[in-house]
C-alpha cells in the first residue's frame, strides 16, 4: 500500500485534521488514525470517498458539519496536484505518536485567589466584612463599584444553589422495600443452606432534577447579566445536570464555558460566543429555539428552569405566552428573576412579562445579593 | 482500493446496489459509512431525526450478511444485568429447595453453571462475535453509567463472569449504535465509533422509498405525498415528520384507494403523519398549501 507519494499524502491528511482542529472541532490522534485507515480502505483518487473518509472519522456532532464541509473545500482544492496515494497506516502511528500537536489538553487554571480579609481567621476583621457584606447584600448591581462588583462576584460563587430529587428509575439497596431484591436474597440464603431466611429489598434512587438556567445579556439587562452569569457558577456546583444558555435575539449554550474556573475568563469567553451581547431581546424565539433543539428539549424535561430576564420582549407576546406555556407543561417548575421587580413601584405591566406570568411559578426580583439567596432558596423548594 | 479479507462487499458501489436489493435506499455517504465501519471493525454511531431510518439499517445489514440480529433497546435506568446477563434467582430457589439439605452442599456450585444463565442482549452478542449484528437502539435514553459500561463491553468483546470464566469473542460482531440525540453522547464513545447523521432524504430518493417499501402506492401518489411531507418539515413543527410517517401516510392512502392527493383525503388521513395537536391545528389551517396543486 506504501506506494511512492505515500508520506506526502499521509502528511496531507494530517494537516488537513489539524485545519479542523484549528477550526475547533475535537479532532484527537485517534480520529485522524481512523481517517487514515479509512482513506487505505477507500483509496484516494476519488474525492468523494475521500470527503466521507474524513466525515464518517472526524466528525460527530451535526453542528460541525458546515465547518468540515468548508475546511474540507479549501483543503482538498490545495491538495489534489500533489498525486495523492494512500498511506500506509503504521506510519500514520509514528507520524503521530511523536510530531508535535497530538491530542490538545488544555491547560488547567488555578484556583481563583482571594484577598485575604475573606478568609476566616481574625473575629474581629470577620465583624466587618460581615457588616461589609450586609451593606452590599442588598445593594442594586447597577449602583457597585468595580470594587465591590469583584467582591459580590465572589458572594454570590459561593451561594448555595440546591436542586429539588426526583426518584429514578435507578434502584439501591435498602431495608424497606417495595422491590424485592431476588438476586441478594439468593445470594444471602446460601449462607443458611438455601433457606431464603433473609429478605433483601431495593428501593428507587433519589436523584437531583436537571437544573436550566436561562440568563438575558440584552442590553437593558445590562447591570445585571455579569452577576446573573456568576449565579450560574454556583448553579453548576449543584451537579452534573444543569444546563446555562444566555440569551438576547438567539440562544446560546454557555454551559461548557461555565465548568473553566477561571471566572474572568469564563465571563471574557462568554462575551466572545454570545454574539449579540446586550443586543435587544426576543425571548420568545429563544426559548423556541431551546425547546425545538433536539437535544436541549429532554433536558428540560422534569427540569427546574430558572429564567432571569426584564420581560422587555421585542418580539411578538403572543409567541413568548405559547412558548412559556409550553416550558411549563415539560417543567418541573419555572422560577421568573426579574431585576426591574427590586423596585417598590414595578408592577409587570411590559406586554412580555404580562404574557409570560400565567406559565410562572415562582416570581421574585434578581437585583441584588440578597435577592439571589431568595432566588437560590426558591430554586430547591 | 485495498480487498477486505472476509467482506462480501467488493466496493461501496456494490454495497449500495445490495442494499437496495434489500429494499433499503441508502445515499452513497450511508453507505460509506457502513462499508467502512465493516471494514475497519468500528461500531457505527447513527443520530438523526426520528424516523429517518436509522434502526433499519441494523436489520437490513443483519439480513444482508446473513447473520443474527441482536437488539439491545436501552432505556433510563438499564444497567448490566438487563443488558449483559442476569442468573435465573428463581429457578435457582426452587433448585436449591428441591436439593437435600447435604446434597446442597456439594452442588452450589452447580447452581452457579450455564443452565441458570440468562443471556441477555450483551452477552449474546459476544457469544455469536462475527455471526451477529449487534442494535444498540436509542443509546440517549440510558444514563452516563450505562454508556460507560457499554463503552467498556464495545472495546473489548469480551467479559467475565466470575462463577463461570471469562467469555471473549473471536472476531467482533458488526455493531450499529443509534441515538435521537436528546442528549449528547459521550465524547470517548463517539471516537470509538463511525461517526453518521442521517439527514431527511431528498424528494426523489424519498419517493424511491416509499415504493420500495410500500410498492402497492402508486407512483404518483407516493411523489405526492412525499412532496407534501416535504412541505411540512419546512413548517414550523413541534415533530416533523420522518420517512417512517411518509411511508405510513402513504400507505393509508393507498389503501383507501387514493390514486391522487387532496386537501379532504389529507384532511381524514392526518393523522397518519401529524402526531401532535399543535402541530395538527397549524397544518389544518394550511392544508391546501400543503397538498399544493401537483
Amino acid at each position: 500500500m506504501a506506494e511512492a507519494g505515500g508520506a506526502e499524502a499521509l502528511e496531507a491528511l494530517v494537516a488537513f485534521g489539524r485545519r479542523l482542529r484549528a477550526r475547533g472541532l475535537v479532532v484527537g490522534t485517534d480520529r485522524i488514525l481512523t481517517f487514515c485507515r479509512a482513506v487505505a480502505v477507500l483509496g484516494i483518487g476519488d474525492r468523494e470517498d475521500l470527503y466521507w473518509a474524513g466525515r464518517l472519522a472526524i466528525v460527530s456532532r451535526p453542528e460541525d458539519l458546515a465547518v468540515y464541509d468548508e475546511v474540507f473545500d479549501a483543503w482538498h482544492r490545495g491538495a489534489s496536484g500533489m498525486g495523492l496515494a494512500a498511506p500506509d497506516p503504521d506510519r500514520v502511528r509514528r507520524e503521530l505518536a511523536g510530531g508535535p500537536g497530538g491530542a490538545a489538553v488544555g491547560a488547567p487554571t488555578g484556583e481563583e485567589s482571594r484577598p485575604p480579609g475573606e478568609r476566616a481567621g481574625d473575629p474581629a476583621v470577620a465583624r466587618v466584612v460581615a457588616s461589609a457584606i450586609e451593606v452590599l447584600r442588598e445593594r442594586s448591581f447597577a449602583d457597585l463599584t468595580d470594587e465591590e462588583r469583584a467582591r459580590v462576584d465572589r458572594l454570590i460563587r459561593r451561594l448555595r444553589v440546591r436542586v429539588p430529587l426526583e426518584r429514578s428509575r435507578r434502584t439501591r439497596p435498602s431495608a424497606r422495600g417495595p422491590r424485592w431484591d431476588l438476586r441478594a436474597t439468593l445470594r444471602r440464603s446460601l449462607r443458611t443452606r438455601g433457606e431464603p431466611l433473609e429478605r433483601v429489598w431495593r428501593i428507587r434512587r433519589a436523584r437531583a432534577r436537571p437544573l436550566v438556567l436561562l440568563l438575558d445579556v440584552s442590553g437593558s439587562m445590562g447591570p445585571y447579566a455579569r452577576a446573573l452569569v456568576q449565579f450560574g457558577f454556583a448553579a453548576m456546583a449543584t451537579g452534573r445536570r444543569v444546563e446555562v444558555f444566555c440569551f438576547g435575539t438567539r440562544l446560546t449554550r454557555v454551559t461548557p464555558l461555565l465548568r473553566r474556573r477561571d471566572p474572568d475568563r469564563a465571563l471574557a469567553e462568554i462575551g466572545r460566543a454570545v454574539a449579540d451581547w446586550e443586543g435587544g431581546t426576543r425571548i420568545g424565539a429563544s426559548l423556541k429555539e431551546l425547546l425545538e433543539g433536539w437535544s436541549q428539549r429532554a433536558a428540560l424535561r422534569g427540569a427546574v428552569v430558572v429564567l432571569c430576564s426584564d420581560g422587555l420582549e421585542r418580539g411578538d407576546p403572543a409567541l413568548l405566552r405559547a412558548q412559556m406555556a409550553r416550558l411549563r407543561r415539560l417543567a418541573h417548575r419555572v422560577v421568573w428573576a426579574n431585576p426591574l421587580k427590586g423596585s417598590p413601584r414595578y408592577e409587570p405591566l411590559a406586554r412580555g412579562m404580562a404574557a409570560a406570568l400565567p406559565s410562572v411559578d415562582v416570581f421574585l426580583s434578581g437585583h441584588d445579593l440578597a435577592s439571589l439567596e431568595e432566588l437560590a432558596e426558591a430554586v430547591g423548594r | 482500493m485495498t480487498p477486505v479479507s472476509g467482506l462480501p462487499f467488493a466496493s461501496v458501489d456494490d454495497l449500495q446496489g445490495r442494499l437496495e436489493a434489500h429494499r433499503y435506499l441508502a445515499d452513497r455517504g450511508l453507505a460509506t459509512a457502513i462499508f467502512l465501519a465493516l471494514s475497519l471493525d468500528k461500531p457505527l454511531l447513527l443520530e438523526g431525526e426520528a424516523g429517518v431510518g436509522k434502526t433499519e439499517v441494523a436489520k437490513v445489514l443483519a439480513e444482508l450478511l446473513g447473520r443474527r440480529l441482536i437488539r439491545l433497546q436501552c432505556y433510563e435506568g438499564i444497567d448490566a444485568a438487563q443488558a449483559l446477563y442476569e442468573w435465573d434467582y428463581a429457578r435457582q430457589l426452587i433448585a436449591v429447595r428441591a436439593m437435600e439439605a447435604a446434597e446442597a452442599e456439594r452442588h452450589v456450585e452447580d447452581l452457579f453453571g450455564p443452565a441458570f444463565l440468562v443471556e441477555r442482549p450483551l452477552l449474546a452478542a459476544i457469544r455469536s462475535g462475527d455471526q451477529a449484528v449487534l442494535l444498540v437502539d436509542e443509546l440517549d435514553r440510558a444514563d452516563d453509567e450505562f454508556e460507560a459500561f457499554l463503552l467498556e463491553i464495545l472495546s473489548e468483546f469480551a467479559v467475565t463472569i466470575p462463577e463461570v470464566g471469562r467469555v471473549a469473542a473471536a472476531r467482533p460482531p458488526a455493531v450499529v449504535v443509534t441515538s435521537n440525540r436528546t442528549r449528547e453522547l459521550h465524547d470517548a464513545l463517539k471516537r470509538r465509533c463511525l461517526y453518521h447523521w442521517i439527514d431527511h432524504p431528498d424528494l426523489d430518493r424519498e419517493v424511491a422509498i416509499v415504493r420500495a417499501r410500500a410498492p402497492q402506492v402508486p407512483e404518483r401518489l407516493a411523489r405526492e405525498v412525499a412532496a407534501a411531507v416535504e412541505r411540512l418539515r419546512r413548517l414550523d413543527l413541534a415533530k416533523a415528520p420522518g420517512v417512517a410517517e411518509t411511508i405510513d401516510w402513504a400507505s393509508a392512502l393507498a389503501f383507501l384507494g387514493a390514486a391522487r392527493l387532496t386537501p379532504a383525503l389529507a384532511a381524514d388521513t392526518l393523522g397518519a403523519v401529524i402526531k401532535d395537536h399543535e402541530d395538527r391545528e397549524l397544518v389544518v389551517e394550511r392544508l391546501a398549501e400543503v397538498v399544493g396543486d401537483g
